[in-house]
């Protein structure tokens, strides 16, 4: 029995809990189920499917994006590793926070000016469309699925934590849960509504986070230093817990670890397709630059608050009652709702409740995301570009996507029910490896770089697809380690969990060497005219 | 090379031709267009990663630097990462001011003279 539910059973309560907590989640579903409903109606053509017919404003798009990218991972994950290990969670939020800047001065405005509803539209601007769509589709399919089958998996963890299920069948219902509204949200309401189901849930993360930070604070009569220092005596680890180390500085490997997370995370932002959709939301470069401020404002101003209660976790709970709960921490906001509204009472019940149902709506936002960016490039790469080379009308198209989303959430539903029991956390960093190492390198080159051509792509594509997945099949988040997806056997030569170290500079290099390795001159009229609309927004959708 | 697909054309506003783009590709106001984003973007964005990897390092390797205490609890590492945030809002900030004054401007006179046919 996990320590969650022996609090809620102290307190006499766990049924009353749950009822609350159940009622809160069907009233965030039932509200988001009205306006995907909503939204499908105005979802007439590919451009409302794909785009949300353009015309959010800089803000919407701002708290779209914040909530298509705060995934559980960053609410729950980085707060329970603050909880656990100290410094060493915060350090990671960083990465996640700055990775931004990259969006913003090299791939927002120009992605937005020159593309029309995929990230494969940038690639395959001024290439062979045919093998470089493929490609850019495989790589948005490949990097989303890694990030959905990590949300799917908390999702089953984490709800049955707190709903108290323990059963197979109950965790199993869950995913599917998840995968039947995600494939509904995104069917019906298309990016419309998509965008306006992530605005909601960045709203509920945000107002959750500030009324937490702001009862930790109230503890500590907003002495920051006093917070940190109840928080290091309670963690049983004195001032080492407010420095760098508990976590990755460990041994060497671990430390090489590091540097290796921390140049994914900073350079996968950039480059995952889910995110970049969002900015064909808006009508300008000009709006796209600007919803990226917003994005960087909110996360930035979550992360910060991220610190209060992950100190605050670690300086009102016994780390042995978190550890007890989840072993990476996962439940510790949701627990420290309920010491800070009080184990006993209802406050605390509500809390508790509240945050939860946060967490819940957290996960539903970024699946739905995820869903929509895969199922586009599928339908709009793959299937009208390379099936159909370019033949298929819009209708044709948006029916495609449709079907692509039931499949993919089927796929989904599927390997999330397979990988419940498996430690799947590893794969939203592997997501942003394999975006940094396929996908950045090539948006990079596309835009930037004269002499780049279809071999180039396609090298760097591919290349850097197989190498960071690669390298992790033979790491330690797959095999040979206590915490790998498969404890139990060892197959794993490569030391680190993240190859972006490795993987990240090939990427960069095989775009070059496949680019002088072909005899293909690049298109310079197209090139001419990706550079010239790209910058300015001439001919711009 | 030919392309498969030819590029989605707009409706309302008239698409410059190919031609009409290399052109405009070489000419001297696109070139200040493109030199003064480039030479504000690029070097930025090697200096905030280069300062993003130095804080990285230290964390790594400079455990007792990090841990000096500079007020109550607050030592240099949570003062640096706090840094990271401020330098991020910052350049973020100053990135939207150099677009605005210095390139929306310029964009905006090529865009509307390249579509309205000129």
């Amino acid at each position: 029995m996990s320590s969650v539910q022996t609090t809620l059973l102290a307190a006499g309560e766990a049924s009353e809990h749950r009822g609350l907590i159940i009622t809160l989640f069907s009233v965030f579903v039932a509200a988001t189920l009205v306006i995907t409903v909503w939204a499908g109606r105005q979802t007439k053509n590919a451009a409302d499917f794909y785009a949300g017919g353009r015309q959010f404003t800089a803000f919407q798009n701002g708290l779209a994006v914040s909530g298509d990218y705060m995934s559980a991972a960053s609410f729950l994950g980085i707060a329970g590793a603050i909880a656990l290990a100290g410094y060493d969670g915060f350090l990671y939020s960083i990465g996640f926070l700055v990775a931004w800047l990259v969006a913003l001065l090299l791939v927002a405005e120009p992605l937005r000016n020159s593309g029309r509803y995929t990230m494969g539209d940038v690639l395959a601007y001024r290439m062979r469309q045919r093998p470089v769509r493929t490609a850019a589709g495989t790589s948005t399919i490949v990097v989303s699925i890694f990030y959905l089958l990590a949300q799917m998996a908390g999702a089953g963890v984490l709800v049955s934590l707190l709903l108290g299920i323990t059963s197979d069948g109950g965790k199993i219902g869950i995913v599917a849960l998840v995968g039947v509204l995600m494939i509904v949200y995104v069917t019906i309401g298309g990016m419309k509504g998509t965008t306006w189901v992530q605005m909601v849930k960045a709203v509920l993360l945000i107002v959750g986070a500030i009324l937490l930070t702001f009862l930790v604070l109230l503890k500590f009569n907003f002495n920051i230093s006093d917070l940190l220092g109840t928080a290091a005596d309670n963690s049983g680890k004195g001032s080492a817990f407010l420095e760098p180390g508990l976590k990755y500085g460990l041994t060497s490997t671990s430390k090489l670890d590091f540097i290796s997370l921390g140049i994914a995370l900073v350079l996968g932002t950039a480059g995952l397709p889910h995110i970049l959709i969002r900015f064909y939301t808006v009508p300008t470069a000009k709006a796209a630059r600007k919803s990226v401020n917003w994005a960087i404002g909110l996360i930035g101003a979550f992360y910060l608050m991220t610190l209060a209660l992950g100190f605050g976790a670690a300086a009102l709970i016994k780390p042995d009652e978190i550890i007890a709960s989840n072993k990476a921490g996962n439940t510790a906001a949701p627990l420290l709702a309920l010491h800070l509204g009080g184990v006993d009472s209802n406050w605390g019940a509500v809390l508790l409740a509240s945050i939860s149902a946060v967490a819940f709506a957290t996960i539903l936002a970024v699946v739905a995301g995820l869903t929509l960016a895969s199922s586009s490039s599928f339908a709009h790469d793959i299937y009208a570009n390379v099936i159909k080379k370019g033949q298929a009308n819009e209708k044709e198209e948006v029916r495609a996507a449709r079907l692509a989303t039931v499949g993919i959430g089927a796929v989904s539903i599927l390997l999330g029910a397979l990988a419940r029991d498996l430690n799947v956390a590893g794969l939203v960093a592997l997501a942003f490896a394999v975006a940094a190492s396929a996908n950045l390198p090539t948006i990079l080159y596309s835009l930037f770089w004269k002499r780049f051509n279809t071999s180039g792509a396609l090298w760097s594509i591919y290349g850097g697809l197989i190498t960071a997945v690669g390298l992790v099949l033979f790491s330690p988040v797959v095999s040979g380690k206590e915490t790998s997806m498969f404890p139990d056997v060892d197959f794993h030569w490569f030391p680190l969990e993240n190859p972006g170290i490795i993987s990240i500079p090939v990427g960069f290099l095989l775009g070059v060497v496949g680019t002088y390795l072909s005899k293909e001159e690049p298109d310079a009229g197209k090139y001419a005219e990706l550079e010239v609309r790209s910058l300015t927004g001439t001919g711009a959708h | 090379m030919a392309t498969e697909t030819p590029p989605p054309s707009k409706t309302q506003a008239r698409l410059p031709s190919t031609e009409e783009f290399v052109a405009e590709q070489e000419s001297a106001e696109f070139g200040e267009l493109r030199r003064s984003y480039r030479s504000f973007a690029f070097p930025l964005t090697i200096a905030f990663t280069a300062w993003y990897l130095l804080y990285v390092l230290l964390s790594n390797y400079a455990g007792d630097f990090m841990g000096t205490k500079l007020f109550g609890n607050i030592n240099v590492a949570l003062a640096l990462g706090l840094a990271q945030f401020l330098t991020t809002f910052l350049i973020a900030w100053w990135y939207s001011r150099h677009a605005a004054a210095k390139l929306d401007p310029k964009a905006e006179a090529i865009k509307s003279r390249m579509e309205g046919g000129a």
